[in-house]
């Protein structure tokens, strides 16, 4: 499996909570995306499994940008093409170019069905726009939808947040990613944190929803097959599973990340000195990574754990020619006696616990 | 009667409170002689290790010769920095005998502080010359006529023609120079009787051996001369005589009279102890110059290599610092959590936390130091007395007839109306109030007797926030006293911890006890499992608290394909836990050792 991806650095407005590449500035549309083009013509590939275009909001194109970038990305044949929209940026016309240019799994950003709430996430659309977004986008003939919400949100009770989460069920999206929120550094929530003006939960009653959220997902057959992602069969998101099983991706666009014959490199995320780079190098990488083994390993081992499923034993061997229980027995086995992950056939995977406390697992594959 | 040489000659040193601007004049002084170019001047030149520079204080007395033409005649002035510590009073004493007479600087906006004071003794004792200096009158808030009075009130010196100057914006020093060369006598002393010179400090130099800082009292020495140190009875001869420009520059000889440095292939500090006297081995003096005593630890603590396979690193590391460092002692010890490491006595607690300070950041080594101590004394049922320097090595109760503690005298310096506040301090610290005087009409000094464990941990602190900085302190030890004493022990997840171990008085133990769980509580993270944290007198728990077990460590979004971000981040939580020390199978960060004294 080989990935693209593509970013698209604009948005309306900066969310609260979004410390992810995105800027608000409408001028620089039209030469970004002449540049992107330039750099998606660098590409050797022949062809990628899946292309997903993300950002940033990428339904805030121009109908006529968005013309351009996917009749580049036409001479590519993927398996899965998504496309991330926001709500207050998509229309039925928008919908149906998506459609005809023969992207096939849309992902709409919802994070909330409460306008209240959606307010205070800094979000521009009512919970009405999102409907009407999607049953628009299934009269088109969309079959394979995500649906990002999030939890943990301030001043949300348990029962809130569930209530959200029962109007989604019914709408029955394909997949749902499903996120606790993050207070990132550099955010507006960080400086309202930083002053106590947030009203958080407490470890104990988050993972309570969280198991809550797992229970009610599966009863209604949203598979869970990652810490945050849950979908009906067949319906994972195969783009992110490259992600987290070490197959290669290509990211084009400002700051987007590559993973390549052994090497990470990402392109900068400036906006402004990616278009110049772009002009004047045709590349806009920033920094090139080459992997030693131990650091392949321990990625292997920690982004593989974050699947449901988790790392295989026989396809750690292959890869390195080497056995996992001899290079980490002393860590595999602590954490096996912790009851953080448990050997299941020829998997390591977490249990329900390793998933809470996920990151003190990956922590010991590190070096 | 001086020689014509040595009328040119004038050894001074500067004395001031922590603050007061000694550091600043000494640079002004060596800037206004041309002993450095303004291009090789930095601040405070004096302060040559990083630390000093970093923290604003003098920690090793420095030298430096400066030349000084008044117009009609050159005159040598040997300036002797001395350390401004109260932990370093021992080296400030050696400094002062090197010199006929001392400045005395005084903020004109603080005025007396309490180690102007007990300089100021220290000097009297060694019949120097003080020539007062009202320092800061640039400041908008300087009263150096109250201040003049203050001094002659308080000191008694005359201050009718003291210079008033700024040190920092360099008015007045000319005056400063004027009165070195008319007040402080010359030295004096026999250029051709056996050689005395007093050592008054020392540092190791990889290539030359010991660098001796020393002060011919009497006679001669110079390349090539059979020296005997007179308490250490070791021989050796001169390789290289020299004086402080303020690198060190090679010269025939020194005689009575000057300053400078000599070499001579002198492996170990210890083997040249500063207030040693060296003479002539050949011809040697019938007395050694008065007042040498070894530099005695005040203070001990366990200091730990965080990662048990660093013990030999921290092992050279201590005997590299030890080379220049005399006062520093130390000797193996193991603790059941900690492992193997070192048991180190320090003059006080600046000294231990620079020491610390210097094994972290000159020799890279991630340590662990445990609460210090002082040196209880126990006497045994059976009459056998013990001294005691680390609380896991106290005998069972039942074999302890009695224990003491060391005691100091405590004066301290600060406006009237802050008196209460003061007082209250001070018996919440089992102070004994002496007496009051006071130094004006709105200041006081006060004097208390103090047990030196409650001084040593955070009474500096507690002292300075209590009067907002305006309180100065100054302490000597004056003895032991006995004192109902128990051994506090803090065990975690069941298990005590040895070096979490603490001598505290009886009536303070329960509240101690408490807050000591407390603050651990707050430092220890989650973990996997619930821990207690329990403080117990014998086997009597006194106190509990717990530490939840962890139920949330997970990054939901994992940032499209930026894995490297998020290796980053691994990688960062990977570093905290390295820094943890585990003890059985709970994880305590290092800090928590020293924070277990911090509390109230």
């Amino acid at each position: 499996m080989k990935g693209l991806y593509v970013h698209i650095p604009f948005c309306k407005s900066k969310c609260f909570y979004c410390d992810f590449n995105s800027i608000v500035n409408d001028m620089l549309q039209d030469e970004y995306i002449d540049v992107l083009l330039k750099e998606i013509d660098s590409l050797s590939e022949e062809n990628f499994d899946t292309i997903f275009i993300g950002g940033g909001t990428p339904t805030i194109l121009s109908i006529k940008n968005l013309q351009k970038l996917l009749n580049k990305l036409s001479r590519f044949n993927p398996i899965e093409y998504t496309i991330e929209a926001n709500p207050g940026t998509l229309n039925k016309e928008k919908l149906i170019l998506l459609k005809n240019y023969g992207i096939n799994r849309l992902s709409l950003g919802l994070q909330s069905a409460n306008d209240k709430m959606l307010k205070k996430l800094g979000r521009i659309h009512k919970y009405e726009d999102f409907l009407k977004n999607y049953f628009d986008a299934r009269d088109v003939g969309f079959t394979n939808i995500n649906v990002d919400i999030m939890f943990n949100l301030p001043n949300q009770t348990k029962e809130e947040f569930m209530f959200n989460l029962y109007e989604l069920i019914k709408i029955n999206p394909e997949h749902i990613s499903c996120y606790s929120l993050i207070i990132e550094e550099g955010t507006k929530f960080y400086e309202m944190h930083v002053k106590n003006e947030l009203m958080l939960l407490d470890e104990e009653e988050e993972r309570l929803i969280y198991h809550e959220i797992n229970n009610v997902l599966k009863q209604n057959g949203y598979i869970q097959y990652e810490i945050s992602n849950y979908a009906k069969k067949g319906y994972e998101c195969k783009h992110n599973i490259i992600y987290w099983t070490d197959e290669e991706y290509i990211g084009v666009g400002a700051g987007a990340h590559s993973y390549y014959e052994g090497k990470r490199f990402n392109n900068i995320s400036n906006v402004y000195e990616y278009i110049n780079k772009i002009k004047l190098y045709n590349s806009a990488v920033e920094e090139c990574i080459n992997l030693t083994e131990a650091e392949h390993m321990s990625e292997f081992i920690f982004l593989g754990l974050r699947m449901n499923r988790g790392i295989n034993i026989n396809q750690f061997k292959s890869k390195f020619n080497k056995d996992i229980m001899e290079i980490y027995s002393k860590e595999i086995n602590e954490l096996i006696n912790n009851g953080l992950i448990e050997k299941v056939g020829e998997n390591i995977r977490l249990t329900e616990k390793g998933r809470d406390l996920s990151n003190l697992v990956f922590v010991s594959f590190i070096k | 009667m001086p020689s014509d040489r040595q009328k040119k000659i004038r050894n001074f040193c500067i004395i001031a409170h922590i603050d007061h601007g000694k550091s600043t004049l000494a640079d002004r002084l060596i800037e206004k002689t041309g002993t450095l170019t303004q291009r090789e001047m930095e601040e405070q030149v004096l302060d040559t290790m990083e630390l000093e520079k970093e923290r604003g204080i003098t920690i090793k007395a420095q030298a430096v010769r400066l030349i000084h033409n008044d117009g009609e005649n050159e005159y040598i002035l040997n300036l002797i920095d001395t350390p401004g510590h109260v932990d370093f009073n021992y080296e400030v004493s050696r400094s002062l005998a090197a010199c006929e007479g001392a400045i005395l600087v005084v903020d004109a906006t603080q005025g007396i502080q309490a180690q102007t004071l007990a300089n100021c003794y220290l000097a009297l004792e060694h019949n120097l010359e003080i020539v007062p200096v009202i320092n800061k009158i640039d400041l908008p808030s300087a009263r150096p006529d109250e201040i003049k009075k203050e001094i002659e009130d308080v000191i008694g010196l005359d201050c009718s023609d003291a210079p008033l100057i700024s040190a920092k914006v360099g008015i007045g020093i000319d005056e400063v120079l004027k009165a070195i060369v008319e007040k402080i006598p010359c030295p004096t002393g026999d250029e051709e009787a056996p050689l005395r010179a007093l050592i008054f400090d020392s540092f190791y130099d990889p290539y030359k051996g010991v660098v001796c800082y020393i002060r011919v009292k009497e006679g001669t020495i110079k390349k090539g001369t059979k020296i005997k140190l007179m308490a250490s009875g070791k021989e050796y001869e001169v390789t290289e005589v020299g004086i402080f420009r303020p690198s060190l520059m090679e010269v025939e000889q020194l005689q009575a009279g000057d300053v400078g440095y000599v070499t001579a292939s002198i492996k170990n500090v210890r083997d040249a102890r500063v207030g040693d006297t060296i003479t002539e081995a050949l011809r040697p003096a019938s007395e050694p110059l008065p007042g040498y005593r070894p530099a005695i630890p005040m203070v001990y603590s366990g200091i730990y290599p965080a990662d048990s396979s660093d013990y030999n690193d921290l092992k050279d590391a201590l005997e590299k610092l030890q080379l220049n460092d005399a006062a520093l002692t130390f000797e193996p010890e193991t603790s059941v959590a900690l492992g193997f490491g070192f048991r180190c006595g320090f003059l006080g607690l600046l000294h231990m936390e620079i020491i610390q300070e210097r094994l972290e950041r000159e020799y890279n080594l991630n340590i662990v130091t445990t609460a210090p101590s002082v040196i209880y004394k126990i006497i045994k049922t059976n009459g056998e007395v013990i001294e005691l320097t680390n609380p896991t090595n106290m005998p069972p109760v039942t074999e302890i007839s009695y224990m003491e503690e060391p005691i100091v005298n405590a004066s301290i310096i600060c406006p009237s109306e802050y008196v209460g506040a003061v007082m209250e301090l001070c018996q919440e610290k089992r102070g004994i109030f002496k007496n009051m005087e006071y130094l004006e009409a709105t200041r006081v000094m006060l004097h208390y007797e103090i047990p030196l464990n409650e001084i040593i941990y955070d009474f500096f602190d507690a002292l300075k926030s209590r009067t907002k900085g305006y309180a100065s302190l100054d302490y000597e030890l004056a003895g032991y006293k006995k004192s109902e004493l128990v051994k506090l022990d803090i065990l975690l997840n069941g298990d005590p911890v040895d070096a979490l171990s603490q001598i505290v008085p009886k009536e303070k133990a329960y509240q101690k006890g408490r807050a000591i769980a407390e603050k651990l509580k707050e430092i220890i993270p989650r973990q996997l499992f619930e821990i207690p944290i329990q403080a117990a007198i014998g086997s009597k728990v006194i106190a509990r608290e717990t530490v939840k077990a962890l139920r949330k460590d997970v990054l939901a979004k994992c940032y499209g394909g930026d894995i490297t971000r998020k290796k980053k981040l691994l990688e960062k939580q990977k570093e905290g836990k390295k820094r943890m020390k585990q003890i059985g199978t709970v994880e305590v960060p290092q800090e928590a050792f020293m924070a277990v004294l911090k509390v109230e």
